[in-house]
């Protein structure tokens, strides 16, 4: 069964983004960085769990009526860094991208310390400084290496 | 040396530090030339832990440069007892003075509060994060003792939650420095600061026990083991009394061996080392205040 076999389970979008070979499971944390709960009205389609060639499983994220930046999604990295970019016009894929890794990523992870400034009521986002194997706060130098899903920022 | 805001001893490169401790020299040599140098700065001390040292060394070195201070106070008196954010108060305080030395008890703040000013500012210890003014007066203090050449130095205590440690590992990494960190191991050195250290080129070597170095020692740097970081009194004096020195002890170290402490210290260093000639600490603390002068002097622009 090829990709787009896989896409048309749930229904093409005329005009948006679809975050493809994003790692199995991950897809509502890639709609929780990104920001998008539903709430502005657009259809929003999530399939996880599917067979694939590359990834074993993967999930698949249709956003109708928002193309993503390329900033927008580099922080994706973090937790998709095979995922895909289709910008999508009038049912036909206008433009392919990859997620790149980002040197910083900001307001978008929790500081795991809870002493650190950012976790205060102060005007500040988080920013998180990205190497090779993980990332680090800028703020109070804690470094977290593994499950950076959990360290998400709750909106 | 063109910094605007001192926040961590990592920012400071080998020749940002010998411009400061060879300005901090020649204040010390003749500190009349240096008197009048910034009458007309005000600087302003937000203190949001208690301190003695630092606080009082800044406030004698802004006004030994002819200067003077405005202070805060406590937390308690101020209107951050009325929920003020610290990028307010920071925002507001800097309306007053020409620069501001900041100790706040959360890692980061220093850095925070220096991206809401133009003011030049000083973290003056921001949680277990950074202390670098301290490091500076320790580089200094070091260097007139020991030197930077071929220096072994073991850093014992408590190296996790110790800020004063942590800045200055950092910055030992730009001398010919080996270092040794002798503590239990439930307070050894922090993952970020091991991974700095690592990709600065130096090597970590851990000891859990102070005489297996002792005797290889150039400088001792000996901090305080706090009891709250235990979970009972019992477990705490067990740990502790394994890293409390005396004049005994420092029979088995080099005749030339110094003894430091960035102070206050409680009972790991005991009163019978202070009349060895191996005990700098007191020397030490008032190496801050020409330190601390010749910061505020190049932070402000006193002659090239």
């Amino acid at each position: 069964m090829s990709d787009n076999d896989q896409q048309l389970r749930v229904s093409k979008i005329r005009n948006g983004t679809v975050l493809d070979h994003i790692a199995g499971g991950q897809a509502l944390n890639v709609l929780a960085i990104l920001g998008i709960d539903g709430t502005s009205g657009d259809s929003v389609s999530v399939a996880m769990n599917m067979p694939s060639d590359r990834l074993g499983h993967k999930d698949v994220v249709k956003v109708e009526g928002r193309e993503l930046s390329q900033d927008e999604v580099d922080v994706l990295s973090l937790i998709a860094p095979a995922a895909t970019i289709n910008i999508i016009r009038d049912y036909d894929v206008i433009e392919k991208r990859r997620v790149e890794r980002p040197s910083v990523v900001e307001g978008v992870l929790e500081c795991p310390n809870h002493n650190c400034i950012t976790t205060e009521d102060e005007p500040v986002d988080s920013r998180f400084a990205v190497g090779d194997d993980g990332v680090r706060c800028e703020y109070c130098d804690t470094i977290i290496r593994d499950d950076l899903p959990a360290h998400i920022l709750a909106e | 040396m063109r910094h605007d805001h001192i926040i961590s001893a990592k920012q400071l490169s080998r020749g940002d530090i010998e411009t400061v401790l060879d300005r901090a020299a020649d204040i010390a040599a003749d500190p009349g030339a240096f008197a009048d140098r910034h009458s007309d700065t005000l600087l302003g001390l937000l203190f949001f832990e208690p301190s003695t040292r630092t606080k009082m060394s800044f406030t004698t070195a802004m006004k030994r440069l002819g200067g003077d201070i405005v202070d805060m106070g406590s937390v308690e008196s101020s209107s951050v007892k009325k929920g003020e954010s610290l990028a307010d108060t920071v925002r507001v305080v800097e309306g007053y003075t020409d620069a501001l030395v900041l100790r706040h008890p959360m890692e980061g703040s220093a850095k925070m509060a220096s991206e809401f000013v133009d003011v030049p500012l000083v973290n003056a210890g921001d949680g277990a994060g950074q202390h670098p003014t301290q490091t500076l007066l320790d580089l200094y203090t070091i260097r007139e003792n020991a030197g930077f050449d071929d220096l072994t130095i073991g850093i014992m205590g408590d190296l996790k939650y110790g800020r004063t440690v942590h800045s200055l590992a950092h910055a030992l990494t730009t001398v010919d420095a080996s270092q040794h960190f002798i503590s239990p191991e439930s307070l050894q050195l922090p993952r970020s600061v091991r991974y700095d250290l690592h990709e600065a080129g130096a090597g970590v070597r851990e000891h859990t026990e102070l005489d297996e170095i002792l005797p290889e020692l150039d400088v001792l740097y000996v901090t305080r083991i706090q009891a709250e970081r235990f979970p009972d009194e019992s477990e705490y004096r067990e740990v502790a009394g394994q890293y409390q020195i005396d004049a005994a002890t420092l029979e088995a170290a080099k005749d030339d061996l110094t003894v430091m402490h960035p102070l206050p210290r409680v009972d790991e260093i005991a009163h019978d080392v202070d009349e060895t000639t191996h005990a700098q600490y007191f020397q030490q603390a008032h190496n801050g205040v020409p330190v601390r002068m010749a910061l505020l002097d190049l932070m402000l622009g006193g002659g090239q």
